[in-house]
C-alpha cells in the first residue's frame, strides 16, 4: 500500500491536557519530493512532526514509511526507517566538536568500546563534501555561527542513512542569503533522490521551494495545495480562516526631541566575548525605531545593557538627557524606562505568581501598590481588574497562576504591565513571537497607539515584516555593529537583507 | 485536589516514613507497635512529657522557619546548625557579662547579639553565592564544621570554666527568659512565645510586605525578578542573613531558656532537623509550626525508645525518608492517585 | 618566628607528604564519583551519605568475615544500593536531587548510627580494643594496609614519604586515570557528556537519557563507597559514628574546582588533602608548643581552605548546561 509515497501519516489524533493539537490529519508525501507543511504557531505542525520523528506517539491513526507501517517507539525507529530531523531549535551539544555531535548516538568506534574520532571525523568530511554542506570538523559548537550549526544538523541525518529528511522552520534563523544557500543546499539533495518536508509558516519561501503543500489550521488539514496551481493569498486564507491585512496602518507622526542616546556602546556576551561592538543610536519621542537582524549578533545584549540587566565595558547612554549608564533596572524604571523582554518566561513572569502579582512586578514599590513597606492589596486588584478588561486577557480571572495563561494572553499580560506605567521609553523586543494572528494585530496597535502618545519606542525584532511595518528608521545590526540606517519606505527587503549578512549600507548602495 | 497537595504529600509522606522505619525496628527484633506507643507516651503521657515536648520544639520551629524561609528565597540554607551555634556562642559572650544590666535591657541585647551573629555568619554564604556564584550548600557546610570547631575552642580556652566538660560560665540572670510553667524539674521559659512570635512575623513579612513579595519572585524566578528591579545579589544576601538571624535566634533561645551556658551539645543537630521540618511544613509558618511539634514529640518520644532498647537514630532515618518523599514528591502523587484509580475501576 | 619555622619544618618533614596522600584518598575518590554522577547531569551531594555507608558496611564484614577485601566489595554493593535510591528519586522521580541528597546523608547517617549496637555491639565507635582482631587484620595481614614497597631506598625522604603505600591509594590514582578514559575516550563518555549537556539532542540521536544518568549515578556510588571504605578499614581500622566529617562536600568542592574532570578533581583533592595534612602536622610540631585545648583551632583549616578557594574560584570552572535538572521527556 502507498508504495508511491515516502511518508504517509493517515487520521492522527494526539491529545494534550486541555488541547487537541492534531485531529484526524492525514498526510501525504511524494518520494523526491519537497512537501510543505504550512500553518500559524500553534497549528500543530511540530506535533505532527515529533510524531512521525518518534519523539511523541500518536493517540490514533497510522504511518506509512515508503509503503511499510511502522511504530515509532522513538527517534531510534525514526532513524532506522530512514528518517531524519533538523529540528527548530538545533539538537546540538554545545561543549562537544562538529564531529562528534554528527556521530553521537550512532559512533565510530575501535573494538566497540573505544571512540575513534580519526573515523569519525572522515565520515563528516566525505558527507560535507559531496553534499557541499562546509562545516570545520574540530570546532565546539558552541564556537561556530548558525549557519554552520544548521549546515552540522542536516549532516547528522545524512550520517544515519535520512532519506527523509524533516526541516522544521529552518529559516528562522537565517539571513535571506543565507536562506537561499540552504535551499541551495535542499535541492541538490532533491537531486540526489532525498524527499524533504518543509515546515513554515513563511509564504513565499514556501511557493520557492516546495512542490506541493499541506496546509493546517488549529490541529486540522484546511488545505491540500500543488504549489504551481497556487498562489500566496490562498494559502494564507487556508492557514487563518479568513482574509488577513498582513500590514497595519500606520498613520503619519511627527517625532519630537530625542528622548534616548546610545553613544559608542561595547558590551560582552556570556562567554566573554564583544557582543555590541560600538553602537550608537538615538530615539525621538513619538517615533519607533527597529532594530532588524539575525537572531544572536547582539541585539539581545544591547537590550539586557540599555535595561541595566548586563554590564556596560564603554560608552554612555543618556535617557532626557541625562547620564543613565550603569544604573540598575530599578533606578532606570524610577525613570520612566519600561521594557517588554524577547523571553516572556523567562524574563517577563513569575508563573508561580496569580495575574495580580504578575501585574505589579517592576512597579511594585511604587503608590499605590506599595505604602510604606506593605502591599496595598485592594489597589493592586483593582489595578489588574481594570488592566485584563482594557487588554482583553483571557481568561478574566485575576487569581489564575501566571504559568496557566496561554502564550498569547501572557503576553497580553506584560504588555498591559509595562505600557500602563507611562513610559516616556519603552524598548520592546521580540513582541509577537509564537503568538497568534489575532494577538499580533493587538499587539502591534498597541505599539503605535504608543507612538501617537510620543512615547520613543525602541523596537527589536528578528521579522523583517513587523519591523518594516511598524518601524520610523530602521537599524541593520550584524556582529554586534550597526550596518546602516535606512527609512522602510525608501528601502526593500534585499537591501535590508544584505545588510543583515555584514554588508555595509554603502556597500549595498555602491 | 491541587489545594490540598501541600497537605496531603508531607502527611502521606511522614506516614509511609513511619511505616518504613516499623520495619526498620522489626529487623533489630523489636515490636514496633510496642515502640510507637512509648514514644507517644514519652511525648504526650504526662504533663512533665508536654511541656518536654515542647521545650524541644521551641528551636526547632525557628531552626524550621529559618530553613523554610531560605527556600521561599530561592536558597538552600543547610547551615543553621553553625548560625545556630554562632548565635548562641555570641550570646554567651554577650549574656555572661551582663550581671549589671536590668533584665528588659539584658534580654534584649543577648537576644540581638545572638541573631546578628547567625546573620553575619549565613550572609558570608549568601555574599559570596551572590558575588560567585558558590552553591550555599557547600559554603554553608564548611561554615557548619568552622563555628563547631570554633565553639570547641571558645569553651575550652577563653570561655572555659570548670573542669570536665567544656562549658562556658552561665550567662547573668537577668539575660535569662522567664519561665512560664515548671512541671517538676521540667521548666518551660518564654522562648516557646519567641518561636511562635517569629513564625508571625515570617507570615506577615512574606505575605503582606514589599520585601515578601520581592524574596519569593526571587525564589520562584531569579531572571524575572532582576527584570522587574529587584537586585538578586542583594536578595540572596539578605535572605541568607535573614535566615541566619532565624537559626541564630534558634540558638539564643535554647541557651537563655534552657541551658543557661553554652555547651558543645547545645545545636545537636536541631539546625538540620529544620530541613525536615521546613519541607514538611511546606515552607509556610504555621505549617512549620506543627512540623516542628512533630519533630519535637518524635525527638522526646525517642529518648523513651531509647530506654526500651531502640536507638534514637531513628528519628534521623524517619527524618531522611521524609525529606526524601518530600523531594520526590511525584513518588507520593503517584501513589495517591493510583490508588485512586484503582478505586474507581472497581 | 618560631611559627615560620614550623610550617617550614613540616614542609621538610616525609611525613606531611605520606600524610597528604591518605588525607587525599578518600577525597579523590568521592571527587572523582561526584563526576561521574555531574558529567551525565545529576547534581549528587550524596556523596557524604554514600560514604559513610561504605565506611560502616566494609568495616562490618571486615569484621565478620575477616578480609577487608570482601568488606571493600560489599561496601561497592552497599555504595551501588544508595546511590540507585538517589537515582530513582532524580532521574526516574524528577525530584529535587539537592533535597534528595540530603535525605540520602540523614538516612545514612541514621541508619549506621542505628546498627552501631545489633551490629558492633557498641555506639559511637567501634572498640579499638576488642577489635584488635580487625586492626591485627587491617595492619598486618590485612592486604589492604599491607602497603606496597615502592623502590625506594628506606632511610631516604621519598623512602619515608612515599616508600609504603597503601594498595587502595594506588587504586584510587588508578580509578581517576580509567575514569578519564571512560569519560573523554570511549562511546560511553561521550554519550555521558552529551546528556549532561543537552540531553533532549541525545534523545533525538537515540541516546537512553535515563540509562545514562543512572550508569553516572551508580559509578559515583561505587567510588564514593570505596573511599569511605578507606576511612576505615583502608586507615584506621575503625568505624565511628559520623566519621566521614563533610569530606564528602569537600569532594564536592574538589570536583567543582577541577572543573568536572577527573584529573582536575584528583589534583584539587590533593590540594585539600595536603591543607588537612599541614595542619594536621603543624599541631604536633616540636617547634611549637601546642596545647590539646587549641587543636580545633587546627582543625579549621581544611574547611577554611576549602571555603576560600571556592568563593575565589568558582565562576571561572563550567559545571554540565544540564547539571542538576530533571529531564522530563514528554509521551
Amino acid at each position: 500500500m502507498y508504495e508511491e509515497y515516502a511518508v504517509v501519516m493517515k487520521g492522527i489524533v494526539k491529545r494534550f491536557p486541555g488541547v487537541l493539537a492534531n485531529d484526524h490529519v492525514d498526510l501525504f508525501v511524494r518520494k523526491g519530493e519537497i512537501h510543505a507543511v504550512v500553518g500559524e504557531n500553534g497549528a500543530g505542525k511540530s506535533t505532527l512532526m515529533n510524531q512521525l520523528y518518534g519523539l511523541l506517539r500518536p493517540d490514533e491513526g497510522e504511518i506509512y514509511v515508503f509503503g511499510k507501517k511502522v511504530e515509532m517507539k522513538g527517534p531510534k525507529d525514526a532513524i532506522k526507517n530512514g528518517i531524519g530531523m533538523v529540528h527548530q531549535h538545533f539538537m546540538l551539544v554545545g561543549n562537544l566538536t562538529v564531529a562528534e555531535n554528527v556521530v553521537l548516538g550512532s559512533e565510530t568506534t575501535k573494538g566497540r568500546v573505544v571512540f575513534d574520532l580519526r573515523e569519525a571525523k572522515k565520515r563528516v568530511k566525505e558527507l560535507s563534501e559531496r553534499y557541499g554542506l562546509h562545516v570545520d570538523v574540530d570546532a565546539k559548537i558552541e564556537d561556530i555561527p548558525v549557519g554552520m550549526q544548521q549546515r552540522v544538523e542536516i549532516i547528522k541525518t545524512l550520517y544515519r542513512g535520512a532519506e527523509i529528511l524533516i526541516f522544521d522552520e529552518p529559516t528562522a534563523v537565517l539571513t535571506p542569503q543565507e536562506t537561499e544557500e540552504l535551499f541551495e543546499v535542499m535541492r541538490r539533495l532533491k537531486a540526489a533522490g532525498k524527499t524533504m518536508i518543509f515546515i513554515s509558516h513563511k509564504l513565499n519561501e514556501v511557493m520557492e521551494i516546495s512542490d506541493n503543500i499541506t496546509v493546517m489550521r488549529l490541529g486540522k488539514v484546511t488545505a491540500k495545495l500543488i504549489t504551481k496551481e497556487t498562489n500566496p493569498r490562498e494559502i494564507a486564507r487556508a492557514m487563518v480562516g479568513r482574509d488577513v491585512v498582513l500590514r497595519v496602518e500606520k498613520p503619519p507622526h511627527e517625532p519630537k526631541d530625542v528622548v534616548f542616546e546610545v553613544e559608542n556602546l561595547w558590551v560582552k556576551d556570556n562567554r566573554g566575548l564583544d557582543a555590541v561592538r560600538g553602537v550608537s543610536l538615538k530615539v525621538r519621542a513619538g517615533e519607533i525605531v527597529g532594530i532588524a537582524g539575525v537572531a544572536g549578533n547582539g541585539q539581545s545584549e544591547l537590550v539586557e545593557a540599555i535595561t541595566g540587566l548586563r554590564k556596560i565595558e564603554k560608552g554612555t547612554i543618556k535617557l532626557l538627557g541625562q547620564d543613565i549608564t550603569g544604573l540598575d533596572p530599578r533606578s532606570l524604571r524610577n525613570m520612566g524606562m519600561t521594557h517588554i523582554p524577547e523571553d516572556r518566561l523567562k524574563y517577563g513572569m513569575v508563573l508561580q505568581y496569580p495575574a495580580y502579582y504578575n501585574m505589579i512586578l517592576g512597579k511594585h514599590w511604587w503608590e499605590p501598590y506599595s505604602i510604606r513597606g506593605f502591599l496595598n492589596h485592594p489597589a493592586i486588584f483593582e489595578d489588574s481588574r481594570r488592566l485584563f478588561e482594557e487588554f482583553d486577557v483571557r481568561p478574566r480571572n485575576i487569581n489564575m497562576l501566571g504559568g496557566n495563561f496561554s502564550g498569547g494572553n501572557q503576553q497580553k499580560i506584560v504588555v498591559a504591565r509595562e505600557v500602563s506605567s507611562n513610559p516616556k521609553f519603552i524598548v520592546v523586543a521580540q513582541p509577537t513571537r509564537g503568538l497568534d494572528v489575532g494577538a499580533i494585530e493587538f499587539i502591534h496597535k498597541t505599539i503605535l497607539r504608543l507612538r501617537e502618545q510620543d512615547v520613543a519606542i525602541l523596537l527589536v525584532s528578528m521579522e523583517l515584516e513587523e519591523v518594516f511595518s511598524l518601524s520610523d528608521r530602521i537599524l541593520v545590526m550584524y556582529e554586534g555593529e550597526i550596518m546602516g540606517e535606512v527609512r522602510p519606505e525608501e528601502t526593500n527587503f534585499e537591501e535590508v537583507g544584505l545588510m543583515m549578512a555584514g554588508k555595509r549600507l554603502e556597500e549595498v548602495r555602491a | 485536589m491541587e489545594k490540598y497537595w501541600g497537605f496531603i504529600i508531607p502527611a502521606v509522606s511522614v506516614l509511609v516514613a513511619l511505616v518504613i522505619a516499623a520495619f526498620v525496628i522489626m529487623s533489630v527484633g523489636k515490636n514496633p507497635v510496642e515502640a510507637y506507643a512509648i514514644m507517644v507516651k514519652g511525648a504526650f503521657g504526662s504533663s512533665a512529657a508536654i511541656v518536654n515536648t515542647i521545650v524541644k520544639t521551641t528551636p526547632l520551629i525557628l531552626t524550621g522557619l529559618a530553613v523554610g524561609f531560605g527556600f521561599r528565597a530561592g536558597v538552600f540554607n543547610i547551615g543553621a546548625e553553625g548560625q545556630m551555634i554562632m548565635g548562641a556562642l555570641t550570646a554567651t559572650a554577650v549574656g555572661i557579662n551582663l550581671g549589671w544590666a536590668p533584665p528588659y535591657f539584658a534580654l534584649s541585647l543577648t537576644i540581638i547579639a545572638g541573631m546578628l551573629a547567625g546573620a553575619g555568619w549565613a550572609a558570608i554564604a549568601g555574599y559570596l553565592k551572590a558575588k560567585t556564584g558558590a552553591h550555599e550548600v557547600v559554603t554553608t557546610i564548611m561554615l557548619n564544621w568552622i563555628a563547631t570547631y570554633l565553639s570547641s575552642y571558645m569553651v575550652q580556652v577563653p570561655l572555659a570554666v570548670g573542669s570536665g566538660t567544656p562549658k562556658s560560665p552561665e550567662i547573668a540572670p537577668s539575660a535569662k527568659l522567664p519561665v512560664l510553667m515548671k512541671v517538676g524539674p521540667m521548666e518551660m521559659s518564654a522562648g516557646i512565645i519567641i518561636s511562635v512570635t517569629a513564625a508571625i512575623v515570617m507570615y506577615v513579612l512574606l505575605e503582606k510586605t514589599t520585601t515578601g513579595y520581592e524574596v519569593k519572585a526571587a525564589g520562584f524566578n531569579p531572571y524575572a525578578a532582576e527584570y522587574g528591579g529587584i537586585s538578586i545579589s542583594k536578595n540572596v544576601t539578605m535572605s541568607m542573613a535573614i535566615s541566619g538571624a532565624l537559626a541564630g535566634l534558634a540558638g539564643v533561645v535554647e541557651l537563655m531558656g534552657v541551658h543557661h551556658r553554652f555547651l558543645g551539645t547545645l545545636s545537636g543537630g536541631k539546625g538540620f532537623d529544620g530541613i525536615s521540618i521546613a519541607l514538611i511544613g511546606q515552607n509556610h509558618p504555621i505549617g512549620i509550626i506543627f512540623a516542628a511539634l512533630l519533630m519535637g514529640a518524635l525527638r522526646t518520644g525517642s529518648n523513651e525508645m531509647q530506654f526500651a532498647g531502640i536507638s534514637k537514630h531513628i528519628v534521623m532515618i524517619i527524618q531522611g525518608i521524609v525529606i526524601f518523599l518530600v523531594a520526590a514528591d511525584r513518588i507520593v502523587r503517584t501513589m495517591i492517585l493510583w490508588r485512586k484509580r484503582k478505586k474507581v475501576k472497581v | 618566628m618560631k611559627v615560620i619555622e614550623a610550617i617550614l619544618d613540616v614542609f621538610r618533614n616525609p611525613q606531611f607528604y605520606s600524610i597528604t596522600l591518605t588525607s587525599s584518598t578518600p577525597l579523590i575518590f568521592a571527587s572523582l564519583g561526584g563526576v561521574f554522577s555531574e558529567v551525565t547531569g545529576v547534581v549528587n551531594i550524596a556523596l557524604e551519605g554514600i560514604m559513610l555507608i561504605g565506611a560502616f558496611v566494609s568495616t562490618a564484614f571486615a569484621y565478620y568475615t575477616g578480609s577487608p577485601w570482601i568488606g571493600v566489595l560489599m561496601a561497592i554493593v552497599a555504595g551501588i544500593g544508595v546511590a540507585w535510591l538517589h537515582a530513582w528519586a532524580s532521574i526516574k522521580w524528577w525530584g529535587d536531587q539537592i533535597v534528595s541528597g540530603t535525605a540520602i546523608i540523614l538516612i545514612a547517617q541514621g541508619i549506621t548510627g542505628f546498627l552501631m549496637k545489633p551490629v558492633f555491639g557498641q555506639v559511637g565507635q567501634t572498640d579499638l580494643e576488642k577489635f584488635k582482631m580487625i586492626k591485627h587484620i587491617t595492619k598486618e595481614i590485612n592486604p589492604i594496609v599491607r602497603p606496597i614497597k615502592l623502590p625506594f631506598p628506606e632511610n631516604s625522604f621519598l623512602g619515608q614519604a612515599f616508600g609504603n603505600i597503601s594498595p587502595l591509594v594506588i587504586l584510587a590514582f588508578v580509578s581517576v586515570f580509567i575514569g578519564w578514559f571512560i569519560i573523554y575516550k570511549t562511546t560511553l563518555g561521550l554519550r555521558m557528556r552529551s546528556v549532561g549537556e543537552n540531553p533532549e539532542a541525545a534523545d533525538t540521536l537515540g541516546v537512553n537519557v535515563y540509562k545514562i544518568r543512572y550508569f553516572g549515578v551508580l559509578m559515583s556510588g561505587v567510588f564514593a563507597s570505596i573511599g569511605g571504605a578507606f576511612l576505615s578499614v583502608g586507615d584506621t581500622g575503625i568505624f565511628k559514628e559520623l566519621m566521614t566529617g563533610g569530606r564528602g562536600f569537600i569532594a564536592l568542592a574538589a570536583m567543582i574546582l577541577g572543573n568536572w574532570n577527573p584529573v582536575g578533581a584528583m589534583l584539587a583533592s590533593i590540594l585539600f588533602g595536603s591543607s588537612e595534612a599541614f595542619a594536621n602536622q603543624l599541631q604536633s610540631s616540636k617547634l611549637i608548643e601546642v596545647s590539646s585545648s587549641v587543636k580545633p583551632l587546627f582543625n579549621m583549616v581544611p574547611f577554611i581552605v576549602t571555603l576560600i578557594v571556592i568563593g575565589g574560584f568558582i565562576g571561572k570552572t563550567r559545571p554540565p548546561a544540564a547539571d542538576g535538572i530533571p529531564y522530563k521527556k514528554s509521551e
